[in-house]
């Protein structure tokens, strides 16, 4: 074999000659123990790697028995929804749709979730959202989650009611900045709180809060929090998945039981997420569009192999589009999706994708 | 999992790593990370002594197939008669001793 087909972190086919590959792996590996501080990659994996991404086969997966759970965050909106969601226009509902993932895709779970998908314009509308819960328990098999984003954004100017740190910090007004952030925290939480808590009268099997963290530490903490009060006081499972692979310090000076959130990297997440009393934690870790998946792949199972390692509760990874080393693109080419879906089972040793 | 076009995205990862839902037990393990934060190699020896299987036949449909309608807890494909939905959750309940949160509503 003189080269190996790929894809760049963009999605586009490139031919890597197999010292190219390993190179690229090392070096994804590497970037990962420089900014993470995680341990390398050992040498078998890596040429486990390259083996992978050596085989000339379409699709690739993981060994029989190594299967693991999924779940879903975006929930069922991939079928019915628009581009927002990569969307694909079906004229389903969702409660069709959420038997089509159980029925037709075979998933392990599922999850309903409004199109808007944040927690702050389901509020006023959570009635219907229940009986979508509703509808989905009475009919489905499969453990059924509720989930929507925190979306810190929505509560700041324009389209909130508090100052917007992005212009307060600018003007160099960083305690105003500060304050701000926290009254966000207060509001974005009593709408969490508030939501989950319908979705626990009814029934839900879980509630997730997706691409947590998204506006840096405040934001982390507001679901922390949240998550603290609702293991403590309802049935609901609780999933934790990561906007990205470090936490913003936009705040700076917020901890949670005495650790600092700013600078947070996966393995040091997933604790503080344990100790709020979450079920599940979804670490992100960021596709860089310029490098070729191979590095993209080898970077992200350094950092999640670490996670893995440390947690004590299960964890489900993020690889959707531009996580996890797949590729940051809204139709991802199957040929590397399944290779960063078999490396991040095989080799950051995830309890679910 | 995240966003993308339902092939690319969802049925790729589940043709890749995914345990197969009630195709197999996937939805079985998955309660027991849910209801009691298991770790997946925990979850699945649980759940594979409660069937009196292997840990290997929870992802093998061949045997998941007739064995999920033996103890009537729900099957891939519409069998006449079959517990459905809440129906087949109560079973699943009894059989893993773990809750189920919607049963509640019975």
């Amino acid at each position: 074999m003189s080269t190996i087909r790929t894809r760049m972190g963009d999605g586009y086919v490139v031919h890597l000659s197999p010292q190219e590959l390993r190179d690229d792996l090392v070096a994804g590996s590497a970037d990962a123990v420089k900014r993470g501080k995680v341990p390398p990659l050992e040498e078998n994996e890596i040429d486990w790697l390259v083996d992978l991404f050596t085989n000339p086969s379409r699709i690739m997966g993981v060994e029989p028995g190594h299967e693991v759970i999924l779940t879903k965050d975006g929930s069922v909106n991939t079928l019915y929804s628009a581009q927002l969601s990569s969307g694909v226009g079906l004229p389903l509902g969702r409660e069709q749709a959420f038997r089509v993932f159980e029925r037709a895709f075979c998933f392990d779970t599922m999850e309903i979730g409004h199109p808007d998908y944040s927690y702050k314009p389901v509020k006023p509308i959570v009635a219907l959202e229940a009986t979508g819960v509703e509808q989905a328990l009475l009919t489905a098999v499969i453990p059924v989650f509720y989930g929507a984003m925190p979306n810190f954004g929505l509560y700041a100017q324009p389209d909130g009611p508090f100052p917007n740190p992005a212009d307060l910090l600018p003007r160099g007004e960083i305690e105003a900045a500060r304050e701000a952030q926290m009254q966000m925290a207060e509001a974005c939480k009593a709408d969490m709180l508030y939501v989950s808590r319908v979705m626990d009268q009814v029934g839900s099997d879980g509630i997730n809060f997706d691409t947590t963290a998204s506006t840096g530490d405040a934001e982390f903490l507001a679901v922390l929090e949240t998550v603290e009060e609702l293991a403590a006081t309802t049935d609901l499972a609780i999933e934790v998945g990561m906007a990205a692979e470090f936490v913003l310090g936009f705040h700076g000076q917020l901890e949670y039981k005495g650790k600092r959130l700013a600078g947070m990297w996966p393995h040091q997440q997933v604790k503080v997420v344990e100790e709020a009393g979450a079920h599940l934690f979804g670490p992100a870790v960021n596709t860089n569009s310029r490098r070729s998946v191979p590095w993209n792949v080898a970077r992200a199972v350094t950092i999640v192999k670490e996670c893995s390692r440390v947690a004590t509760i299960p964890v489900h990874a993020n690889v959707g589009m531009g996580v996890g080393g797949v590729p940051m693109f809204e139709v991802p080419p199957a040929d590397v999706l399944t290779r960063a879906s078999a490396a991040m089972v095989e080799i950051g040793r995830v309890d679910g994708l | 999992m995240g966003t993308g076009d339902p092939y690319g995205m969802s049925i790729s990862h589940a043709l890749a790593s995914g345990m197969g839902g009630i195709r197999t037990s996937g939805d079985l393990v998955a309660r027991m990370q849910l209801r009691k934060k298991m770790r997946l190699p925990e979850a699945k020896k649980y759940v594979a002594d409660k069937l009196h299987v292997g840990v290997e036949d929870l992802g093998d449909s061949t045997v998941m197939r007739n064995l999920r309608q033996e103890l009537d807890i729900g099957v891939i494909t519409a069998v006449p008669g079959a517990r459905r939905g809440i129906e087949a959750k109560r079973n699943i309940s009894e059989l893993l001793d773990v809750g189920v949160p919607c049963l509640k509503r019975l």
